[in-house]
Order: C-alpha cells, then structure tokens, then sequence
C-alpha cells in the first residue's frame, strides 16, 4: 500500500519542443500554484524540464510561479522520445514522489502520459479542463457552470485529493475523476483552458539536477525526420478556430477573405452547404450534418443563415460569433456574440484589431 | 505478417442528445458503432493483408456481449479472427485496468508482429488504452499515425504534431495508434458478410486470459468517477452594438478578452 504521506509537492511537466516551453506548461504552472494554495502544508510548485541545453528554461517557470525546477538533461533526450522520456520521468517520480503531476494534452503529452502512469502503476486522467483541491470550491464551481445537485456533497469534506473535470461524450457529459488509493494523481491537461500567471522576471527558484540513468538501447524508436508545418494536418474537426462563410458572402472571392481571417487568427476555413453547392469552395470545407461535425473553441459564422442541418455540425462549439446582415436569423440567434452588419466592412477591422494584439 | 487490432464498440456521440428538462443524455435509440480510429486502425491492418495475403489479422475488444456485432462487422470488412473478452470482473475497469486485460488477451492470441489501435474513442476520448497496452507488454509505441510504411530497414511511420509531423522508424513488435487521416476505411463486402456470418466470435473471461483479477475491473481501476453531469445549457448571446464596423469590431475583441476567450 502506498503510503501517501511520502507524497508531496505538484509537479508540472514543462514541454518543451526545441528549446522552447510550451503555453500549456505556464498555465498549467499557474494552475498548480492555485492548487499548492488549496493544499496548503507548504505544498511546492516543481517544474520537471527533460531536454538537453534546456537549462536556461527554468528561469522562465520561476518567474511563471514554480518554486523548483527538476532538470533531466541528457543528447539523448535532445528530441522527445516514448522511451527514453517515459524512463526519466518514471525514475525521477520514484525517486521524489510528488502528490501530483499536470502535463499538457497536447500530442506528446498525450503519448507520455499513460505510459509514465501505467508504469507507475497510478491513476491517470485524460484531457482535463477544470481542477479542485478544497471540496468547498468544487461545489462552487459545480454550481456555477454545471447542473450537478451538490446536496449530497459535504463542503466541509476535508478530503485533498485532487479532483479532475473532463468532458466526455463528445462534450456532452461531464465527470469529475478522483485518484483515491494510488499516486500520484496525474492528469493532462487541455492547452488554452487553465490560466498562466503574471510574470515576475527574476523570480527566484532551485534548481534540481537529476542524472538520467538511461542508454541508447532504451530508445527504441528512431527519429528520422521532424517537420514543421502548421498547414498539412490542419483538419476541422481538429482546429481551435474555424472561420466559416456562407451565402452571404455573395460569390467565391469572398473567401479570399474569409481565408485571410483564417490566417489571422490561426484558424481553419469552414463553409455552410449552400457555398459548396454555388461552387464558391471544395465540399471537405463543409460543415454541418453532411459535411463535417465540429466543436471549436471559437467557430466565427460569417454570412451564414444557419440551416438546421449546419447548426447541427456546430453547435456545440465553445464560442460561437456570428457576422450577419439579417440579426433574426438562427444563427444569431444561436450565437454567443452576434454582430449585425456587412461582414465585407465587419470582418477587415477584426483582422486589424486581432493583428494588433 | 501477425497483426493485433484492438476495437471499442462505442455509441454514435454525434446522436447523443441532451434532454433540456432533466439534463441527462438521451441514449435511447442512439446506434452503436465500430470506434472510428479504430476503423483506421483495421484499414491499415487490412491494407497490409491485400499486399501480403499470408498475413493474419486478429481483431480484439473487451466489452458487453453485444460487443459481438462489431466484430463480426470486421471479419466483414476481412479480420481473420474475432475475439470478445467479456466478463462480470472485466467491468468498469478504467484505462489502466482495461489494458491490463487487453494486454492478457493479446499475450494468449501470441506471436504477433503489429499491434493498431484507433488514437482514442469518441466515448472517453481519453487516448489512454493504446499506450497503456504497449506499456504493458513492454513494447515501443507510435501514437497519432499518419502514414505507415514498412520497409528493409524496418518499419517508418509519419506521426502528426499540432505543428507539424515526424517520421519515426522502429522495428516490430510495436503498437500503433491510427488517426483518421491514416487512410479511407473500407466498407464491408457481401462476400465479407456471407463469410463473417458463418465464424464464430471467441469470447474469453478473465480466467482464460489468466489475468489477475486484483489488476482489472471497477475496484481495481486508480481512476474512479466521483460525479458525473452536464454542463449548464447555453445562455442567451448577446448582440454587439456599435455605429461603425470598427466599433462592433472593437467591442467584439473587448469581450472576447475579458471572458478569456482570447
């Protein structure tokens, strides 16, 4: 049985890709000083950095909030690997044993993750998007954002353990996952979702250096090739902000635009059915029950009607902003933020406003 | 070649309704359906038979009894082999319990080169179950499969990053999970069903996997659910005013950061 008194501290995996952290890991740095506050005990912020010359990374994250840095620096850690990072990690965690342990879900998180967990034998929950420690905050905020009855939570539980939100069914259910009898409690984490802290340049920190125990023989898979490019894999279903044109655009060059708005804010171009059908833009832009389901953190619907076939592909979406000449339309009414006007005029200033920040 | 592909039969979450009334989901009527990764997953399974028919592909799942259905859609699609572990103890297991059990199920099947799996479900979207099975058998994974290819040297695959990809190289046996971009899954041919509906789907309890049961199901999962419900329904939006584009424009940014959004 694990003895959980042994288990102190929240670690945060700080990813980094060349030599470069990751937004996700300052946030989840900023989470995990929210949560070292609900525990209380002197409960540290500790960043684990796995890389190699990644030293002067762990200035970033103090002056993000952690109070330590582990470093693991080895060439062959220079490139993420499953198994030489999968290795590290497990060693450091027996060695250390944090409470906690918070990694991104980005693609390399999401691939560390459950094999750092089912090494360690531990609990491990995926894609979270809201974290409590004190049982008092999680009814606080089960009240505001959800329809959970809380009566039959007792807020003056002392329990700390650490208590994990994630949606499930495609975002239409939510559960709250606990870690009862093992650690520690690991979760990943959705980028974007936990809120980084101001930064305090200087911010003083210890540094920890662990030596890697670790030959090339535990790598067992080659990297031949890393490639950067934002475009390729960019798919609808995947995108974080989909910007998307319909009828209203009058005829196909007002894409030109809406692509252009695209590439502002570093989203994807979505269509309605009734733009494919003109022949304005290829049929695998379409969303909508025929074309493709999507739930975006923001989807922008510019000059679309909303049919209820398209509502139905993107309703779910976290945002919804809708430009639209006709304010009585369904999709102003379904929108989160509706903007009545000439998307030609509207759409130009968000462009120059979003560039700006 | 000896190919594993491990399947979930899941619900169509793109049915899934919720009632506004009691904010419950709806479940009633809604189809269940083989994991769409995972149809990537078999594809790629299949399209290394078609070059090399000597290969044979054994599709695993654990799951209800009705999980059977799914499987006999893939020896349509052209599985050689289905097998259902199904049992009282298997159930609620979490991630790291399920591949526990999926690890002794593909330790008895045995002798296998490719183990393919879909990325995550659409149920869980957890991605846990693939990596926690290669962890288990103590074999080098690939997650978020693009393209594979396999060649002299062993084999290479394409893996996709959020801002790009890499071509990864290892050699068998190995896990790989599949995402959608892998391939164009097929449909099942008649012949596939003529031949489906006459071979037995195996189903295995824990005690012919051999597994222990202190490391599979409900009580032995780490991760259990503490609450479960469902967001709170969309408030109205509001309308953005303003006199001039610029305006609207700007009032739109104001809002979308003092909500985070942005």
């Amino acid at each position: 049985m694990t003895n959980f008194a042994d288990y102190k501290n929240i670690w945060v995996y700080a990813e980094q890709r060349n030599g470069k952290l990751m937004n996700v890991a300052l946030e989840l740095i900023g989470e995990a000083c929210r949560l070292a506050g609900e525990i209380g005990e002197g409960t540290e912020v500790c960043t684990l950095l796995v890389g190699n010359d990644i030293e002067d990374l762990a200035q970033e994250c103090f002056d993000y909030g952690a109070d330590k840095a582990y470093m693991i620096e080895d060439p062959l850690l220079e490139k993420y690997n499953t198994d030489g990072y999968t290795k590290v990690i497990v060693d450091a965690v027996r060695e250390h044993k944090p409470s906690i342990i918070l990694l991104g879900a980005t693609h390399i998180g999401r691939d560390l993750a459950p094999r750092v967990a089912a090494r360690l034998d531990t609990g491990l929950t995926a894609d979270c998007t809201h974290l409590n420690i004190s049982v008092k905050h999680y009814i606080e905020y089960a009240e505001a954002n959800t329809t959970l009855n809380t009566s039959t939570i007792d807020s003056e539980d002392p329990d700390k353990g650490l208590k994990m939100t994630r949606p499930a069914f495609g975002g239409n259910l939510m559960a709250t996952i606990v870690c009862k009898n093992t650690r520690p409690q690991m979760s990943t984490v959705r980028p974007g979702v936990m809120d980084k802290r101001e930064k305090v340049e200087g911010s003083k920190g210890k540094i920890v250096n662990l030596k890697p125990v670790l030959s090339k023989d535990d790598l067992r898979v080659e990297i031949l090739k890393v490639v950067k490019s934002a475009k390729e894999l960019v798919s609808l279903t995947d995108a974080e902000i989909i910007c998307s044109g319909g009828r209203g655009l009058g005829d196909a060059t007002g894409f030109e635009l809406i692509r252009e708005f695209a590439d502002t804010v570093g989203g994807v171009v979505g269509s309605s059915r009734a733009a494919v059908d003109a022949g304005w833009i290829d049929h695998s832009h379409q969303v909508g029950q025929t074309g493709t389901t999507v739930k975006p953190k923001i989807y922008f619907a510019c000059g679309i009607s909303g049919a209820i076939q398209h509502l139905a592909g993107m309703q779910t979406s976290d945002i919804i902003i809708a430009i639209n000449k006709d304010s009585e339309c369904p999709m102003m009414k379904l929108a989160d933020y509706a903007i009545e006007g000439d998307l030609n005029k509207v759409i130009p200033e968000i462009i120059s406003l979003w560039d700006a920040e | 070649m000896n190919i594993i592909v491990c399947v979930k039969q899941v619900p169509d979450t793109t049915e899934i309704r919720i009632n506004p009334e009691t904010g419950t989901l709806i479940r009633d009527g809604v189809p269940s359906i083989l994991n769409p990764d995972d149809a990537n997953a078999l594809e790629e399974a299949l399209k290394i038979k078609d070059k090399d028919p000597e290969s044979k592909i054994t599709v695993i799942t654990m799951g209800p009894p009705q999980a059977k259905e799914m499987l006999q859609e893939c020896l349509a699609m052209g599985a050689d082999d289905g097998i259902l572990l199904s049992d009282r103890a298997l159930g609620g297991s979490d991630t790291w319990a399920t591949s526990n059990a999926m690890a002794a199920g593909i330790k008895k099947i045995g002798n296998y080169d490719i183990i393919f799996s879909g990325r995550q479900a659409i149920d869980g979207d957890t991605a846990q179950v693939g990596p926690q099975i290669a962890e288990k058998l103590d074999i080098p994974q690939v997650t978020y499969v693009a393209d594979y290819e396999n060649t002299k040297e062993g084999i290479v695959v394409k893996r996709a990053l959020e801002d790009g990809y890499e071509i990864l190289k290892l050699q068998t046996p190995c896990l790989l999970t599949a995402i959608k971009e892998l391939n164009e899954p097929r449909y099942m041919s008649i012949r596939g069903i003529l031949r489906a509906a006459k071979q037995e789907i195996k189903v295995w309890g824990a005690d012919d996997i051999g597994v222990d049961k202190t490391v599979v199901g409900l009580k032995a999962s780490p991760t259990n659910v503490f609450r479960s419900f469902t967001p709170k329904p969309k408030g109205a939006g509001v309308s953005i005013d303003g006199d001039t584009p610029r305006e609207k424009a700007e009032h739109l940014m104001h809002g979308l950061k003092e909500k985070h959004i942005i």
